[in-house]
Order: C-alpha cells, then sequence, then structure tokens
C-alpha cells in the first residue's frame, strides 16, 4: 500500500516535466510489444468521467465484437440515471439493452440525469476471486481478474459473490464469462476496445505502475469515488463525477 | 492386553480401506493437476498466454494512422480528433493485416451522427447537441459537417 | 426501456437470469436432513436419550441415503460436472464451497460409514455367514474379511462407535451450518449476508431430520405391521417441539433485527417479501410450516390426547415441518435472487419442467434417497426380524 502511494506520488511529479497528453482512443504507450510483456511491471485499472459520457453506446458494441459478447450479455454497459431533486434513494434507472443502442433521448429538463458506463472493477480484494472453490478465476500479476475459461466448474458462486453485477454465465460454454480489460490487447500495447471506441475519453485504461500514465494527474486534480465503496473491494475503476444515488 | 489387541485389530481394516483411498487421491492429484497451476497464484499460469492470444479485432488508432495519414491529419486538427478511427469505421484488425481482404464499410451516416449528437437532457451540457428533426431540415449531416473535420 | 418479461423496476443487465435453480434449493435441505437425522442418532448414542433408541438405526440409515443424494443436485447443477474434480485437486483455500468436497467426505467416511460399520458389524458378520447367493459375497466383502465379534471386540465396537458420534455431532454441525455459511458470508447480497445463517440452517437442519425421522419411523413400522412405540415417538416429538422453538426464535431474531436496522437493502427486502415470497415466505414458510406445527407439537404437551390423536398431530406436524423448511430454503436461495443488487428491481423465477435444472429431476432427486433408504433397510435392517419393537434393539445393542 505504501509503496504504491509512493510510486503514484513519483509518476505525479514525473508527469509534470513530462506535460499530459492527448491521445485519440486513450491508448497507453508504454505497455511493451507482445512478446516481452512482464505481467509484474504493471497494475491496470480504468477511469471513468461521467460528465465525458455521452450515453452513445460505442463501448458496449465495441465490446461485445471485440470478445465475442453472447447477446443480452454483458462485459460492459451503460445505465442512464435520473433524479428528481433531493431524492437520491428513488432513482429512476434505465439500460434498454445495456445502453448497446444508445438511449432514447429524454427532453426531461426538471430532473438531474447522466449517464454511467459499468464493468469490472478489477478489484484488489475481489469477492468472486475469493469464492472461486477451484483457482478458476483469479488475479493476474497485472491486477486484472480473468477466467480460465477450461477449468471453471459453472459453479456460479463467483456470479452470486459480485456486488456490482459483472458477471454472467456464457450461454454456450456454460463457464462464467467477465470483462477482461481486453487482456489480449492491453498485454500487446493497445487499449481496451471500449476505451479505443469511446469518442469523448469518458473511459481511460490506466497503467497504476507506470508513472507517466496520465491516470496519477487524473487521480490527484479531481474528486472520485468507486462504485459501492461499503463493500470495500479495493476496486480499480475510479470514476470522477458519481452521484451518491449511483449504486 | 493381549486380548484387547486382538479384539481390536478389525479396526485396522477399515482404516487400510480409508489409507488406500487417500494414498490413491494424492498419487492421482500428481498426475492430474495441470503443471503450470501456482506458477504465479491459484490458477493455471499458462491461462495468461492463451487469454493473450486471443485475437484482436479493433487494430487501434496507431495502426490506422500508418496508412491513412491525410486523414488522420485531417481529424487531428479538428473537433473529431479525440475520436478513433474505428469508434465510427468499425473494427478493423483484419484490414489492417491485409489490406486488400476486407475494406471497412462507410457508416450510415445520420444514424451514426446521431447516436452521439442527439439532444438528450442527459448528456453532459458540454457535449454538442442538436434536435435532428428541426437541425437537418431536409439535409445530410455531411453536407455542412465534414466527419473527418465537422466544425463548425 | 424494452421492459423484460419477470423483471420490474431496474436489475443490472446480467442479473435477469437466475444462477442459482431449485436444484441448489435441494442441496441445503438434503444436507439438512442428513445432519438433523445423524443429530437425532447421536441422542441416544451420546446423550443417552433411550427412549429414541427404536429410531437409532434408522436415524443413521436415512443420513447415509440422503448425505449419497446430497451432491447430485450440484453435480447437475454444474456448467461443468465432468469438472467438478478439480474441487478436490486444487481447492481454493480462501473459497466457502472449495471446502464442501472435503467435509462431505469427512461425514461420509469418517463418521457415517464408520458408525453404521461399527454398529452392524455383529448383524453382518452374522449374515455372511447365514445368508447364501450374492447376498452372502456382499456381506462376506462389508466384513472387511474380519469374523471376530466376540463380546470384547463388540466392547471396543462400542467404545469406538461412541467416539465416533461424539467427533460426528460437530462435523454434523460443521456440515451444515457450513452450507449456511456458503450463503451467510456473500457479502454483496443483503438477504443472504448475516452470521445467523449458518446457525439458522443448523437448527432447521435439526428440525427437518428429526421430523423426517419421526415419519419414516411410524411409516416402517405401518408398513411392517409393527406396533409403534408411543414412548418414543413423545420424546422425538418433544425434541422437535424444542429444536424447532430455538430455529423460529433464530429466525424471528434475524426479521425483526433487519426491520429495526433498517438499512440500505431493506425497503427492497420488504417490498419482495410482501409481493414475490409472500406465499412462499409468510404463508407457508412462517404461518404453515412453522407456527402450525408448533402448536400442535405444544398441544400435545399441554393437553392430553389419546395415542390415535397424537399420531395423527405428529403426522400433520412432521409434515408441515418438511414443507416448512422446504420453503424456507426457497426463500433463501431463490429469494436471494430475486431482488437486484442495486435495489432498484426484482426479477422472477421461471421453473422448467423436463430440463436439467427442472421440476422433474428435482423429484426424482427428492425421490432417490427412499429408494437407497428402502434397499439399505432391506441389507441392514434396523429392526430384529424375530423381535417385536424396541425391545429386539435392544437386545442386539446390549
Amino acid at each position: 500500500m505504501e509503496t504504491t502511494r509512493r510510486e503514484i506520488l513519483k509518476g505525479a511529479g514525473l508527469l509534470l516535466i513530462l506535460g499530459a497528453r492527448a491521445n485519440p482512443g486513450g491508448a497507453p504507450q508504454t505497455a511493451a510489444a507482445a512478446g516481452s510483456y512482464d505481467p509484474h511491471q504493471h497494475l491496470w485499472a480504468m477511469t471513468i468521467d461521467i460528465d465525458k459520457c455521452i450515453g452513445c453506446g460505442h463501448c458496449v458494441r465495441a465490446c461485445a465484437q471485440e470478445n465475442d459478447v453472447p447477446e443480452e450479455y454483458f462485459r460492459t454497459w451503460i445505465e442512464r440515471y435520473e433524479i428528481d431533486g433531493s431524492n437520491l434513494e428513488h432513482p429512476t434507472v434505465t439500460s434498454p439493452d445495456g445502453g448497446k443502442h444508445g438511449f432514447p433521448p429524454s427532453s426531461e429538463t426538471r430532473t438531474k440525469q447522466f449517464f454511467v458506463p459499468k464493468l469490472c472493477n478489477h478489484c484488489l480484494e475481489s469477492p468472486c476471486v475469493q469464492v472461486c472453490p477451484v483457482g478458476a478465476t483469479f488475479h493476474s500479476p497485472d491486477g486484472v481478474v480473468l477466467v480460465d475459461e477450461s477449468y471453471c466448474l459453472g459453479c456460479r458462486y463467483c456470479v452470486q459473490a459480485c456486488p456490482y453485477g459483472c458477471r454472467y454465465i456464457h450461454p454456450e460454454k456454460l463457464t462464467v464469462d467477465k470483462c477482461t480489460f481486453c487482456y489480449h490487447r492491453i498485454t500487446k500495447g493497445l487499449t481496451t476496445a471500449c476505451c479505443e471506441a469511446c469518442p469523448t475519453q469518458a473511459r481511460v485504461l490506466a497503467d497504476l505502475k507506470n508513472p507517466a500514465d496520465p491516470v496519477h494527474a487524473f487521480l490527484r486534480e479531481n474528486k472520485v469515488q468507486v462504485l459501492k465503496p461499503h463493500m470495500a473491494t479495493r476496486s480499480k475503476v475510479f470514476y470522477r463525477a458519481l452521484d451518491g444515488a449511483v449504486r | 492386553m493381549k486380548g484387547r489387541w486382538q479384539n481390536s485389530i478389525h479396526l485396522i481394516r477399515p482404516a487400510a480401506v480409508f489409507l488406500a483411498g487417500l494414498v490413491l487421491f494424492l498419487v492421482v492429484r500428481v498426475f492430474v493437476v495441470p503443471p503450470t497451476f501456482g506458477q504465479f497464484g491459484h490458477y493455471r499460469g499458462a491461462v495468461l498466454d492463451e487469454i493473450r492470444a486471443l485475437p484482436v479485432k479493433y487494430a487501434g488508432q496507431q495502426a490506422c494512422a500508418a496508412c491513412h495519414e491525410e486523414e488522420t491529419h485531417l481529424k487531428s486538427k479538428g473537433k473529431h480528433a479525440s475520436v478513433a478511427c474505428e469508434t465510427c469505421h468499425g473494427p478493423a484488425a483484419q484490414h489492417a493485416e491485409d489490406p486488400g481482404s476486407v475494406r471497412p464499410g462507410k457508416p450510415e451516416e445520420t444514424a451514426l451522427c446521431a447516436g452521439c449528437h442527439e439532444m438528450d437532457a442527459a448528456k453532459p451540457k458540454w457535449f454538442p447537441q442538436v434536435n435532428t428533426k428541426e437541425h437537418m431540415a431536409g439535409m445530410r449531416c455531411l453536407e455542412c459537417h465534414p466527419a473527418h473535420d465537422p466544425a463548425p | 426501456m424494452g421492459p423484460v418479461p419477470g423483471v420490474e423496476g431496474f436489475m443490472y443487465p446480467n442479473e435477469v437470469e437466475l444462477q442459482w435453480s431449485l436444484l441448489i434449493v435441494l442441496y441445503p435441505y438434503i444436507t439438512g436432513l442428513v445432519a438433523g437425522a445423524f443429530i437425532l442418532a447421536s441422542l441416544e448414542r451420546v446423550f443417552r436419550v433411550k427412549a429414541v433408541k427404536p429410531t437409532y438405526r434408522l436415524a443413521l440409515l436415512t443420513a447415509l441415503a440422503f448425505l449419497l443424494v446430497a451432491p447430485l443436485p450440484l453435480q447437475l447443477h454444474l456448467g461443468h460436472p465432468e469438472r467438478s474434480f478439480a474441487m478436490f485437486l486444487t481447492p481454493h483455500r480462501s473459497s466457502a464451497m472449495a471446502m464442501f468436497g472435503f467435509v462431505y467426505l469427512w461425514y461420509l467416511l469418517v463418521v457415517l460409514l464408520a458408525e453404521i460399520w461399527l454398529d452392524y458389524r455383529a448383524d453382518i458378520v452374522r449374515m455372511a455367514t447365514v445368508e447364501t447367493g450374492w447376498r452372502r459375497w456382499l456381506y462376506r466383502v462389508l466384513t472387511l474379511g474380519s469374523m471376530n465379534v466376540s463380546e470384547q471386540a463388540r466392547a471396543v465396537d462400542e467404545r469406538v462407535g461412541y467416539w465416533i458420534t461424539i467427533i460426528g455431532i460437530p462435523s454434523a454441525f460443521l456440515l451444515h451450518g457450513y452450507v449456511g455459511f456458503i450463503f451467510g458470508s456473500v457479502k454483496a447480497n443483503a438477504w443472504w449476508s448475516t452470521p445467523l445463517m449458518p446457525i439458522v440452517f443448523l437448527f432447521s437442519a435439526m428440525v427437518s431430520g428429526i421430523a423426517a425421522v419421526m415419519l419414516l419411523y411410524m411409516a416402517a413400522m405401518r408398513l411392517q405391521g409393527r406396533k409403534l412405540d408411543m414412548l418414543c415417538l413423545d420424546t422425538i416429538a418433544r425434541y422437535l417441539f424444542y429444536v424447532f422453538l430455538i430455529d423460529f426464535s433464530l429466525e424471528m431474531l434475524d426479521l425483526v433485527h433487519r426491520i429495526y436496522e433498517a438499512d440500505e437493502s431493506f425497503r427492497s427486502l420488504d417490498f419482495m417479501v410482501h409481493s414475490r415470497l409472500w406465499t412462499s415466505q409468510v404463508v407457508v414458510q412462517i404461518l404453515l410450516g412453522t407456527c402450525v406445527p408448533l402448536l400442535l407439537l405444544a398441544s400435545v404437551l399441554l393437553f392430553r390426547f389419546s395415542e390415535t390423536a397424537r399420531k395423527h398431530i405428529y403426522v400433520v406436524a412432521g409434515i408441515l415441518t418438511l414443507v416448512g423448511i422446504f420453503a424456507m430454503r426457497w426463500n433463501v436461495v431463490i429469494g436471494g435472487q430475486l431482488f437486484s443488487k442495486s435495489y432498484l428491481g426484482y426479477t422472477s423465477y421461471k421453473l422448467d419442467f423436463a430440463t436439467r435444472e427442472g421440476l422433474l429431476p428435482a423429484i426424482v432427486l427428492m425421490l432417490l434417497p427412499f429408494a437407497i433408504l428402502w434397499v439399505l433397510v432391506k441389507l441392514l435392517p434396523p429392526w430384529k426380524p424375530e423381535e417385536e419393537g424396541r425391545d429386539g434393539v435392544c437386545a442386539v445393542a446390549s
């Protein structure tokens, strides 16, 4: 914990010298070429800026295409929140087909409305990994929660244990399936499909172990929050401008 | 004392059966557990490379820019600078690998533009959005707003 | 929003589908019967409650019959049953579920089979000499090659059996308390996540196991045309009442605690209990399955009834108890998946009939233990054939 914090601070300092980047698609510059990737040199995370999300659904579609996500299941999805004044307890939430094809436009201006993209939080203290009876789901050395589909029993305990609803049983493979942070991409120097397709950079992949990653400035300069912090899962998907009504 | 031993010796038999089962299990276990299990943690280490080997569908901005210099340059100055090529043109890894094999299609413009820019109270205020029905007045988007550099 | 059938309000999109079906309802139900039956058996053995002696062996065989079936609903429900052996090969130490295989095997081999073998050894040896044909061979195998049933040897068996029962009681507690922990430790699920879950499971297990053995004893005596031992039956019913009272108190404590604390999940769960779970939870589990049998059992303690009336009361109370405990398992397992973890919506459970996790396999799995028990009773008769009732059993044991 202490080293992580120090690394983040060190990274932030470096960043001031290097200056910020404007990188289309949000591709991280540092992931090594495919052959020489060392998982111990990275710690993957994501930042999501609610004020930048337009609910277009590009991320959901890109994810589905990149990862062959079956119809009606979602590795990432978008929710639209509508909150009436102080009534934080009773938001109206919709997510038609996971927001895959966007949302029907709303002209209601008396309520507060915004979009919340969701995906696996790749928690450091993942309840899903904790409960897997056989070691079919695990934390990779670079901080990604992955599934070994050739080892998964399909017992579904992890689906029950995830507080965020990020897991599902693949209808054909009958094993659990979930967001991999596009592990096959990020380990080759590409960004995730959802971040690649996001037109506003509302979601940006981050490498917490890379001192030059803009994530350090993002975390320092913004008020950030994770989903359901009371679950104490040490989520690594950091939201900027997340409303208290979001659950 | 001897009598007691003789009258207890039958208990060794079920114990031996259990023990034999246990030994059999331990032997089988040595052969059946995947060889890379435990390499990095409580999982099959080889799975990391298996997942990494999955095919990439979205080539990434850099792959597009490597060939399509003109469009990249045009786009980089305009309002769509932060939009990756494949956001609108779709996944193009196969095209990047062998440009002749597949050509990414031209997206259906009205639906694509409206997908982001249709007026919606839930969208952030800073984001350019219009009521397409009123705004377009029978025209096509691209007549006024070239996709790669759509300003104004 | 395109309305999803069966969904009300907002569910996270992957939540619409229920993960744990009727088969997972059977799993705690069946293991509960095992644990309960065994604890009833141990009453006689360890706590010297002599009155329940006639049911001792029946309770053991009942426990075995149900224990043999217990893993089947789990296997049937797995996406890849062929891989389930991995639970033994690479058990994940932090997983509550990973220990199931080990707890199960410990209980099956070290406790139940060992205790039954020790108790039946004299009978097995005798039958290995008097029986003919394949039965003779079967019993000879079951002797494990030792024909020594001298008085001293039986005394050793008795002592070892006693200690195995003593180990067996915490093991039975472990077996079922642990099943409760599988649910109670899921912090993501407000309906399940409570430290009371293992202990509620345990007491409801005892309740269902005692009720089942009571009914089985009555049925077996009737089928064999023997006379019921009313002292035995009254004693079992009394224990059923006491344990049921504790179980009910614990469940009410959980309920009162939830209502009084009224945390973020309360509004959602409260609505669920008042809508989708109303019949199965309030009507079947609490009123019909708990209050009515408790009142019936209490009335026997308070008033004088004839033997026939008591028998009828026990039958009704026993059946209602078993239905009530089944409803309790249903409400835990299915109820825990009907509400969204966002607390903003509800889904519904559609029970199929002839599918892998449907009603038909569930019915078969519920009948299977009775078939196994029938075979076990044939092979290892709990009562001596030539003598009547409990005198006979006492004669065997002494």
